[in-house]
C-alpha cells in the first residue's frame, strides 16, 4: 500500500441512496460482531436497514477453509427497504476463502477489500486455490483494495499490553473503522459498546478502539478509495422510538407480551435446535417477567412439559425447528384432543431430516397444517419479517387461549437471524385478552362448549371442578371416555368447526398494488421483503399486478375466493416445492395457481422475482 | 403438604363415578384401593391432587380417581407431570406408569425426572408384560419368556427398575407388592412425605398375560420367607418367625439369623449398598428386598425453577413490558 500525496480526507463526499456491504472472514474473525456494529451505528444514523447473517454449518471449521467462512450482509438506506439486497456493493474479504466463496455475488464494479496479511501460499492452499485470485484476473471489473490488515493492526497496537495473538484478534475492528470512514459513520456508538462489553478488561476495549481508529484514520490519511460516501437518514420512517431487532428476539418478546396480555404466566419447554435456540436463550433471560423456562431432555419432553403447564394453568409454549416438530407431533395431537392452549414455534430450516440447519426454507407448511394422525386441525400463523414476528407471537397466544387449542407459529431461519429497525410499540396500546378460568361448579364438565365451541379451562386447585382429561375420545355431553361411533364423528366435526370459526376474526389480507388485473402474487412468511421489493419495481413500470401476504395459514382468511377472481392468474412464490400452492388448489379448486418454487436454502432475490412477474404480465 | 382447614376425605370421596375396567383379579385393583386409602389419609384437599399417567393398563388409573387427572400419551407422563408440578407447586402430583410406559418408551423421561428430583410421586406397576396391547414381552420380562412377540423366548436382558432409579440419582426409591396392602400403604405414605421424586416399583400381577410372574416371592404363603423389608433404621430381619436376618459381607449379602442382621440405612452417601440389595432378586433364589432402598434429601427441581424466578424478581424487580421492548440501543424518528 502506497501513501498517496492526496489524502483521503480531502475526497468529496458523495451521497448514495442505499448500500450493501458484506463482511466475510473466518468464523473466528468476528464478522458477525463487525456486521452487527455497523448495523447498530447505521440505525442510530437514521437509515432503514436489513441484515442477513450467513453462518457456517460447522462451529469452527478449520481456519482459512471455505466451509469456515462466516458472512454478514447489511443493507442501509435513505429510503424504505425490505430486503438485505441481492448483491453487495462492497465485499470485505479477510482471507482467500472468504473472497472465493462470496465474489460471485458482488455487483459489477463493486469494491473488494482484501486483507493481504492472510494471503500467503498456505492461505491460498487452505482455500483450495491453485492460483492467486488477486492476480489471475478473477477480480477484473471490480475495484480492488489491498491492505495488510495484520501488519496495520500490529503497528497500531505496538504499545498494547496484549499478546501478539490477541492483537491480531482486533483485525475486525480495524476493518470496521475503515468502513466507518468510507460511509462517514460515527465511531462513538461502537466505542461505547466496546467499553461496556469489556468493562472488566479495559486492555481489550482499548486495543479494539485503537484498532478501529487506526482503520478510520487510514481512510483519512491514505488514498485507498476513489471517493467517500454518505447515506442520508431515511425520512419516510414513521415517527416513533426505534430499535434494531432480530426475528428470534422479536418473537420472544411477542410471546412474553402475549402471556402478559392473557394475564398468564409463561412456561417454555424447549430443546436446543438451530435456528430456534435463541428463543430459548432470550426467554431464559426474561425471568424478571416471571417467565419459566425448562431445557428439557428432548423435543418430546419439551412440548409435553408445556402441555402439563397449560393443564395446570400457565400458558405452555415450546420452540423448535422442523425435525423437532416431527418429534412433537404426537403430543400436539394430545393438546388438540384435550383442547389445551399451547404455542409451538417452528423456526423452519432446509429439510428433510437434518437437511441444512443454517439455511432457510419454508417447507414445514404441510407438516404444520396437515402433519398429524387423525383429523387434527389447529391454527397456523406465519410471520413475515423480524418485527412482524412480535405481532404474530401475540396473535398465536391470543388464538391459543381464546380457542383452547395448540397453535403453530411459523418463522424461518431468514427471519430468525435477520434484523431490521423496529418501531417499538407502546406497551399500553396492546389489546389485552385476559383469560377467565372456570370457577362455576354448577353443570360443569370439561368439554362443555360455549357458542364458539370452546371448552372451559378449569385448572387443578379449583375446588369442585375435579375432572380427568386425556387423549381418548370424549363424550360430547359428559366429557367421559366414549367409543361411540356417532359421538366420535360429532366430536371430530366440533373440533374442526371450532378451528374454522377462527375465520370470523381474521381480516382478508390487503392488496398491495393493483386491486384487480393480470396477476396476483400470493406470498407468505419470509418472502415478504423480496416480493415487496419486486412489486415496487413492477408497479413503477406500470404493471397490472397486485400482491397479498398471508399471515393465517390455517384457517385461511375469509374473502380469498373473491379476491382471486379479480385477477387473470395467481402466482405463489415460496421456498419449497409448492406447498401453499397445493393447499390453495384444494381449498379453491376453480382458481389456477401457478407455483413458483425455490429450494436452495436461500431467499428469493428481488431480481429473480421481477423476472418471473414480468413473464406473467 | 397437608391443608389444615380441609374437611378430611374418605376413601369414597376419591372414587370417581367411572366404572373400573381392569380384568377381574388384576393386581391394579388393590393398588387403586391402597392409593385411595393413603391419599384420603394425607389431609390434602381433593382439588390439590393431580394424577398423571401415560398409556397402558395401569395408566387408566386417573379415570378412577375423583381428583384432577390427565391420561396422557405413551411414555411421556414424567414430562407432563414435571410441567404440572412447576406450574402449580401447591399440587400433590402422582404419576402412574408401567414397565412398558415407564421403562421402555418413557425410560428417558423417567431417568431425567429422577435426576432432576421433581416433586412427583411415581408408582410403577411392574407386571413384566405389555397388557393393553395383549401380551408382548416388556423391558422387565425375564430372558426366555415366551410371549406373542417372543414365541421362542425373549432374548432381551431385562431392566431392574430399582437399579435403574438408583442409577438415575433418585432420592427416594422403594419396592412393594400388590398383594400386600399393608406394606403398600406404608410405602405410599413414606413416598407422600418425601420431598422430591419418590419412585415406587410395585410388583403387580397380570392375571391374563403373565399370571403368577411374581409368585415365587409375592405369594402369601412364601412371602415372609422370600422377601425382606428394608425399613429405615431397622435391622434387616425377615422370615415367618422373624428369625432370619440379612447383613453385608463386603460386596456380598449374607443371609444369616436375626441376631446378626444389619441395620438398614437408606440415607448412605452412595447408592452402592442399595444397588447390591436391589439386584438380589435377579436369580429368584435368594430372598428379594422390598421396602425403602433410598431416602435422601436434595433440592427439588420445581423448587429450584420457581426459586430462581422469584430470586430474579426480588433482585431486579418485576420487569415492565415497555422496558423489555426498548432494551438495547433505541433512537427516535420525529
Ligand atoms: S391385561 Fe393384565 S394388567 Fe391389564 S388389566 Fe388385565 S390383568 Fe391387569
Amino acid at each position: 500500500m502506497t501513501v498517496n500525496s492526496q489524502p483521503g480526507a480531502e475526497l468529496p463526499l458523495q451521497s448514495q441512496e442505499n448500500v450493501v456491504i458484506r463482511f466475510a472472514g473466518d468464523s473466528g474473525d468476528g464478522m458477525q460482531i463487525t456486521g452487527n456494529q455497523f448495523t447498530t451505528t447505521s440505525a442510530i444514523a437514521g437509515n432503514d436497514l436489513a441484515t442477513l447473517p450467513d453462518f457456517p454449518a460447522e462451529i469452527r471449521a478449520p481456519a482459512g477453509t471455505r466451509p469456515g467462512v462466516s458472512g454478514f450482509q447489511v443493507r442501509f438506506s435513505s429510503s424504505d427497504i425490505h430486503t438485505p439486497g441481492d448483491s453487495p456493493d462492497v465485499l470485505v474479504a479477510m482471507n482467500p476463502a472468504a473472497l472465493v466463496v462470496n465474489i460471485a455475488d458482488l455487483k459489477p464494479g463493486g469494491i473488494v477489500l482484501v486483507n493481504t496479511g492472510n494471503w500467503g501460499e498456505t492461505d491460498l492452499k487452505k482455500a483450495r486455490l491453485a492460483k492467486d485470485p488477486l492476480k489471475d484476473g478473477t477480480l477484473n471489473g471490480y475495484r480492488l483494495i489491498e491492505i495488510d490488515i495484520n501488519q496495520r493492526v500490529k503497528e497500531a497496537l505496538t504499545d498494547s499490553p496484549l499478546s501478539a495473538r490477541d492483537v491480531q484478534r482486533c483485525k475486525n475492528f480495524y476493518t470496521l473503522g475503515l468502513m466507518y470512514w468510507l460511509y462517514s459513520r460515527p465511531l462513538e456508538p461502537t466505542e461505547k459498546w466496546l467499553k461496556a462489553k469489556f468493562g472488566k478488561k479495559p486492555d481489550l476495549a482499548d486495543a479494539n478502539i485503537t484498532a478501529m481508529r487506526a482503520g478510520y484514520n487510514a481512510g483519512d490519511i491514505q488514498e485507498l478509495f476513489q471517493g467517500r460516501y454518505e447515506v442520508p437518514p431515511c425520512d419516510t420512517l414513521p415517527p416513533g422510538t426505534y430499535r434494531n431487532v432480530m426475528g428470534n428476539e422479536a418473537l420472544s418478546m411477542g410471546l412474553v407480551a402475549g402471556a402478559e396480555l392473557a394475564g398468564l404466566e409463561l412456561y417454555l419447554g424447549s430443546y436446543p435446535i438451530t435456528p430456534a435456540s435463541d428463543i430459548l436463550h432470550y426467554l431464559s433471560g426474561y425471568k424478571n417477567h416471571g417467565v419459566v423456562t425448562v431445557q428439557s431432555e428432548d423435543e418430546i419432553a419439551a412440548i409435553c412439559s408445556a402441555i402439563g403447564a397449560s393443564f395446570a394453568g400457565m400458558i405452555g409454549m415450546t420452540s423448535t425447528s422442523g425435525p423437532g416438530v416431527a418429534l412433537k407431533t404426537e403430543a400436539l395431537g394430545l393438546a388438540i384432543s384435550t383442547e389445551l392452549p399451547l404455542v409451538l414455534v417452528d423456526v423452519q430450516r432446509a429439510g428433510p431430516s437434518t437437511g441444512m440447519p443454517t439455511k432457510t426454507e419454508q417447507s414445514d407448511l404441510y407438516q404444520a397444517v396437515l402433519g398429524r394422525n387423525g383429523d387434527a386441525p389447529l391454527p397456523v400463523v406465519s410471520c413475515s419479517t423480524p418485527s412482524d414476528a412480535f405481532e404474530c407471537a401475540i396473535e398465536a397466544v391470543r388464538l391459543a387461549v381464546r380457542y383452547m387449542t395448540p397453535v403453530i407459529l411459523l418463522s424461518d431461519g431468514y427471519i430468525a437471524n435477520g434484523s431490521e429497525p423496529w418501531r417499538v410499540p407502546d406497551a399500553d396500546s396492546l389489546e389485552p385478552f385476559r383469560v377467565k378460568f372456570q370457577t362455576e361448579t354448577k353443570d360443569f364438565h370439561a368439554f362443555k362448549r360455549d357458542d364458539r365451541l370452546v371448552r372451559p379451562w378449569a385448572k387443578p386447585g379449583t375446588p369442585g371442578l375435579e375432572h380427568r382429561i386425556g387423549g381418548l375420545e370424549k363424550d360430547e355431553h359428559s366429557g367421559n371416555i366414549s367409543y361411540d361411533p356417532i359421538n366420535h364423528e360429532r366430536m371430530t366435526h366440533l373440533r374442526a368447526n371450532k378451528i374454522m370459526g377462527i375465520q370470523r376474526e381474521i381480516a382478508t389480507p390487503e392488496v398491495f398494488g393493483a386491486k384487480e388485473g393480470k396477476l396476483l402474487v400470493v406470498g407468505w412468511g419470509s418472502t415478504y421483503g423480496s416480493i415487496r421489493s419486486a412489486m415496487e419495481i413492477c408497479l413503477r413500470d406500470g404493471k397490472s399486478i397486485g400482491a397479498i401476504h398471508m399471515r393465517h395459514m390455517w384457517p385461511f382468511a375469509p374473502g380469498l375466493a373473491e379476491l382471486f377472481a379479480r385477477y387473470e392468474r395467481v402466482l405463489v412464490p415460496e421456498l419449497n416445492l409448492g406447498q401453499l400452492a397445493r393447499l390453495l388448489r384444494s381449498e379453491y379448486p376453480g382458481v389456477e395457481f401457478i407455483s413458483y418454487p425455490k429450494v436452495q436454502g436461500l431467499p428469493f432475490s428481488t431480481a429473480e422475482l421481477v423476472a418471473r412477474f414480468d413473464e406473467l404480465v | 403438604m397437608s391443608d389444615s382447614n380441609v374437611t378430611p376425605l374418605t376413601k369414597k370421596d376419591l372414587k370417581s363415578d367411572q366404572e373400573v375396567r381392569w380384568c377381574p383379579g388384576c393386581g391394579d385393583y388393590s393398588i387403586l384401593n391402597s392409593v385411595q386409602t393413603v391419599l384420603a389419609d394425607l389431609g390434602i384437599a381433593r382439588e390439590n391432587l393431580a394424577v398423571i399417567s401415560g398409556i397402558g393398563c395401569s395408566s387408566r388409573f386417573p379415570y378412577y380417581m375423583n381428583t384432577y387427572g390427565f391420561h396422557t400419551i405413551h411414555g411421556r407422563a414424567p414430562a407432563i407431570a414435571t410441567g404440572v408440578k412447576i406450574a402449580n407447586p401447591e399440587l400433590s402430583v402422582w404419576m402412574i406408569t408401567g414397565d412398558g410406559d415407564g421403562l421402555s418408551i418413557g425410560a428417558n423421561h423417567t431417568a431425567h425426572m429422577l435426576r432432576r428430583n421433581v416433586d412427583v410421586k411415581v408408582l410403577l406397576f411392574n407386571n413384566q408384560i405389555y397388557g393393553l396391547t395383549k401380551g408382548q414381552y416388556s423391558p422387565t420380562s425375564p430372558v426366555g419368556l415366551r410371549t406373542k412377540s417372543t414365541p421362542f423366548g425373549s432374548i432381551d436382558r431385562p431392566f431392574n427398575p430399582v437399579s435403574f432409579a438408583l442409577g438415575s440419582g433418585a432420592t427416594f426409591v422403594a419396592r412393594t407388592i400388590d398383594t400386600h396392602p399393608k406394606h403398600m400403604e406404608k410405602i405410599f405414605h413414606a413416598a407422600a412425605q418425601h420431598k422430591g421424586t419418590a419412585y415406587v416399583e410395585i410388583f403387580q400381577n397380570c392375571v391374563i398375560f403373565n399370571d403368577g410372574c411374581f409368585d415365587s416371592v409375592a405369594n402369601r404363603k412364601v412371602r415372609d420367607d422370600r422377601t425382606f423389608d428394608l425399613e429405615p433404621g431397622q435391622p434387616m430381619v425377615y422370615g415367618k418367625e422373624g428369625d432370619k436376618g440379612v447383613r453385608f459381607d463386603g460386596f456380598d449379602v449374607e443371609f444369616t439369623d436375626a441376631a446378626n442382621a444389619e441395620v438398614w440405612d437408606p440415607t448412605r452417601p452412595t447408592t452402592a449398598a442399595a444397588q447390591i440389595l436391589a439386584e438380589l432378586d435377579a436369580d429368584h433364589e435368594k430372598p428379594t428386598a422390598i421396602g425403602i432402598f433410598r431416602q435422601v434429601q436434595a433440592p427439588t427441581y420445581d423448587g429450584g425453577v420457581r426459586g430462581q424466578v422469584n430470586q430474579v424478581l426480588a433482585t431486579k424487580g418485576r420487569g415492565r413490558l415497555e422496558d423489555l421492548l426498548k432494551r438495547g440501543e433505541t433512537w427516535t424518528v420525529s
